[in-house]
């Protein structure tokens, strides 16, 4: 538990509440954008380069983004929506409650079972791309199919009518 | 007395380190390392514009800036100065804090490129496993400050201005992936410093770069003419032209901040040059032998040199790209073009190394690029549009 | 083929920038407050008084009609004609400007001063250079500053200044012999002189 992993863990759990908190809808998804690049740091600080290289160029490069893009186009970022919190704020904290312990149940009974791992698995980019076109090659296919099916989707609804249907 | 030479920034940097007590040699090492990449690059900055300016002019058949120092060499100095002492005006109903953030974020993200650059040998600053993957992942970082300073001005036109330059640079960064993806395959790393040590044989004087072979020479085309569109550069420049969106996304800014802008655009075109002479054009390498007496960071800043005033040639040639221009030559010349290039990269891979190689990858690779040419690049019919869905 | 007419375009550039090193055709700007490039014959800017002779209050050709104060549109001239008489060329004694001011910051170089003068008096300069700190009096210029003398005028305007001198010396010479008996052979000269002869800025 070193002071840098402290650090980045406020970091990353501070832009996480900065993205449900603030008010403008932009600072929220950059708040989201700030709170990746805390993930991606705390991959680096565990010595997985490729995961924490890779978390930094798709989610804060792309879906950042992505998101961005979306506020921008389909609401006027500027209103300030009412209301901070939903109506139905009681269900959501039952939900959320019951995901954290899950979650945590899970971390603690797999930290349980190896107590002091000190020595970091050492994980080459090389073994990950041998994994992934290896044994994992059935995952990675259906991620392809996924992007296709979503290309094609975009595609469709850009694309311009066809001559006869005027 | 060459050996020497070659490695002197290592040796003083040891002779320095060597002053220093044992717990502080990380830190001091670390800190030299930062002051001297900031130190060259930012000098090389300042060369650039005035080199630009000068370009450009004589292209132009016009002198550039001759009245400032010796052939105008101090034109940057007065540059510099009238950035800093302009008044820093920020719109009242601008977002104070991400307008100020913005060029701060686009700065940090270049100069962090720059940390995996092999700039001669055992010359880098941080040696890592997946270097290349960190500077593309750097480079993303650099769209998110564009959107944020097209935002935070709170302007219908820096907006519209940076929603361009992100849809420009995010339909670009695919061929710069694959292409470089290319020049991965063949080496077999991710890893900078290795991928130039793998270019650095000589067979019969000529030298073993990525770019004398088929899918090297359309990969560094792919990847040269990808790099002008990520770092806005002519003839990809709509987002920042001055005749259509009044510098499109720092329109609101103004004294040292534009200025920090400049910086970090022609910080990153080195940093993307450099990544192109790493990958495809043999890094620090002579590109004969007899040559290797001259040291290897002299002929690495000489190729970026070189790749640089490609670029400025080209600024001084073309004509800006309209949008759908621009987004059309990426999604349906650009991106075939390096899939096939891909595909030919690893035919190239696993032929035998002889003739035969040489033309079928030729002979794929040209027929690919005419066809695409032919087909990809037609000229779209303007008429009005009917939405399917949006009714 | 896609990319030719890039390649096309390059060459013509790089031609441009290996040229513009060698040859003045590729590189044609004239760097300005060191070399000037010469301006054509009949280029003008503001008007000026002529003096005949080294002493510009004897030699001055203005004999105050006024004809140029009223034609100017603007009305940038002002003439204060003097009390007494001095003589001109021909010995004819004739009124002088007292003061002759012009204010070139309203003048319009439309040169119809010069077009009216029946003396050859006022014609137009050349100089642009004539940038003043002094807002409000620099650019108002007097007889001392408009006079200059007629090798000037030779000096920036070759051969309209031997056209002008050639009839003015025909008609000085008119008016001398007409007081003696070759007036008719002194009037064919003079009306010839006139037909090749003419006006001139």
């Amino acid at each position: 538990m070193s002071p840098v992993f402290y650090l980045l863990a406020a970091i990353t759990v501070g832009g996480g509440l900065a993205a449900v908190l603030l008010r403008n809808l932009i600072h929220c998804a950059l708040a989201a954008a700030v709170s990746f690049a805390g993930l991606a740091l705390l991959f680096l600080s565990l010595d997985a380069q490729f995961a924490g290289f890779v978390q930094f160029l798709v989610y804060v490069g792309a879906v950042g983004i992505l998101i961005v893009f979306a506020i921008l186009l389909t609401r006027n970022a500027d209103e300030q929506e009412g209301g901070l919190f939903s109506r139905t704020w009681l269900m959501g904290l039952a939900i959320a409650a019951a995901v954290f312990a899950v979650l945590g149940w899970a971390v603690l009974r797999s930290g349980s079972v190896l107590p002091n791992q000190l020595a970091s698995p050492v994980a080459s980019v090389h073994d990950i791309g041998v994994a992934l076109v290896g044994r994992y090659v059935l995952p990675l296919e259906i991620v392809a199919l996924l992007l296709t099916a979503a290309t094609i989707g975009a595609v469709i609804v850009a694309m311009h009518e066809k001559e006869g249907e005027q | 007395m060459a050996q020497e030479t070659d490695q002197i920034f290592v040796l003083l940097t040891g002779w320095i380190l060597s002053y220093l007590p044992e717990w502080l040699r990380p830190y001091g090492l670390a800190v030299l390392g930062v002051v001297g990449v900031l130190a060259v690059y930012v000098t090389l900055f300042a060369l650039t514009t005035w080199f630009e300016r000068k370009g450009l002019a004589r292209m132009q058949n016009r002198y550039g800036p001759n009245r400032v120092g010796p052939f105008g060499l101090f034109q940057p100095i007065a540059d510099g100065v009238k950035a800093l002492v302009k008044e820093d005006v920020v719109p009242f109903r601008a977002d104070q804090v991400l307008h100020f953030l913005a060029p701060l974020i686009l700065l940090i993200a270049v100069c962090m490129e720059l940390g995996v650059v092999p700039v001669g040998r055992n010359m880098v600053l941080v040696d890592m496993d997946a270097g290349l993957l960190f500077f593309f992942a750097m480079g993303a970082s650099t769209e998110l400050s564009v959107f944020m300073a097209g935002w935070s001005s709170r302007n219908k036109y820096s907006l519209l201005g940076a929603m361009r330059a992100i849809a420009q640079m995010i339909s670009y960064e695919i061929p710069l992936l694959l292409s470089a993806v290319a020049a991965v395959m063949i080496a077999g790393t991710l890893s900078l410093p290795k991928i130039v040590e793998a270019q650095s044989g000589f067979t019969d004087m000529l030298p073993h770069w990525y770019v004398f072979t088929p899918w090297g020479f359309a990969g560094a085309l792919i990847f040269g003419i990808a790099a002008s569109a990520e770092t806005n550069r002519c003839p990809f420049d709509l987002p920042e032209g001055e005749s259509e969106l009044v510098a499109g996304y720092f329109t609101e800014y103004s004294g040292f901040k534009f200025a920090i802008f400049f910086i970090a655009e022609y910080i990153g075109m080195f940093s993307i040059s450099s990544i192109s002479v790493t990958l495809f054009f043999g890094g620090w390498g002579a590109p004969l032998s007899f040559l290797s007496f001259i040291p290897s960071w002299i002929w690495f800043f000489a190729k970026v040199m070189t790749m640089i005033f490609v670029f400025i040639w080209v600024r001084g040639t073309l004509p800006r790209l309209r949008q759908d221009q621009l987004m059309n030559f990426a999604w349906k010349f650009m991106l075939p073009l390096s899939l096939v290039n891909l595909g030919v990269t690893a035919l190239w891979r696993f032929m035998n190394d002889d003739w035969q190689r040489w033309a079928a990858c030729t002979a794929i690779l040209v027929v690919s690029y005419v066809v695409l040419g032919l087909t990809g690049m037609r000229s779209q019919h303007v008429a009005p549009r009917k939405y399917r869905y949006a009714e | 083929m896609l990319g030719e007419g890039i390649i096309k375009g390059l060459l013509e550039t790089a031609r441009n920038f290996v040229g513009s090193y060698v040859s003045k055709e590729r590189l044609t700007t004239v760097q300005y407050p060191e070399e000037r490039w010469e301006l054509p014959e009949a280029a003008r800017s503001f008007p000026f008084l002529i003096y005949d002779g080294a002493d510009s209050h004897a030699g001055l050709r203005c004999v105050s009609c006024q004809i140029c104060e009223k034609e100017c549109p603007p009305k940038c001239i002002y003439i204060e004609k003097s009390a007494d008489k001095k003589p001109d060329a021909v010995g004819k004694m004739q009124f002088y400007p007292e003061r002759f001011d012009i204010d070139i910051s309203v003048c319009m170089s439309c040169r119809l001063c010069v077009e009216v003068c029946p003396f050859d008096a006022i014609k137009m300069d050349k100089v642009f250079e004539l940038s003043t700190d002094d807002r409000f009096g620099g650019l108002l210029l007097d007889k001392a500053q408009l006079s200059k003398p007629n090798s000037y005028y030779h000096k920036i305007r070759p051969t309209i200044a031997a056209r002008i001198d050639s009839r003015l010396a025909a008609e000085h010479a008119l008016a001398k012999a007409k007081t003696s008996v070759a007036m008719t052979a002194a009037k064919s000269a003079a009306s010839k002189a006139e037909t090749t002869g003419g006006g001139g800025i």
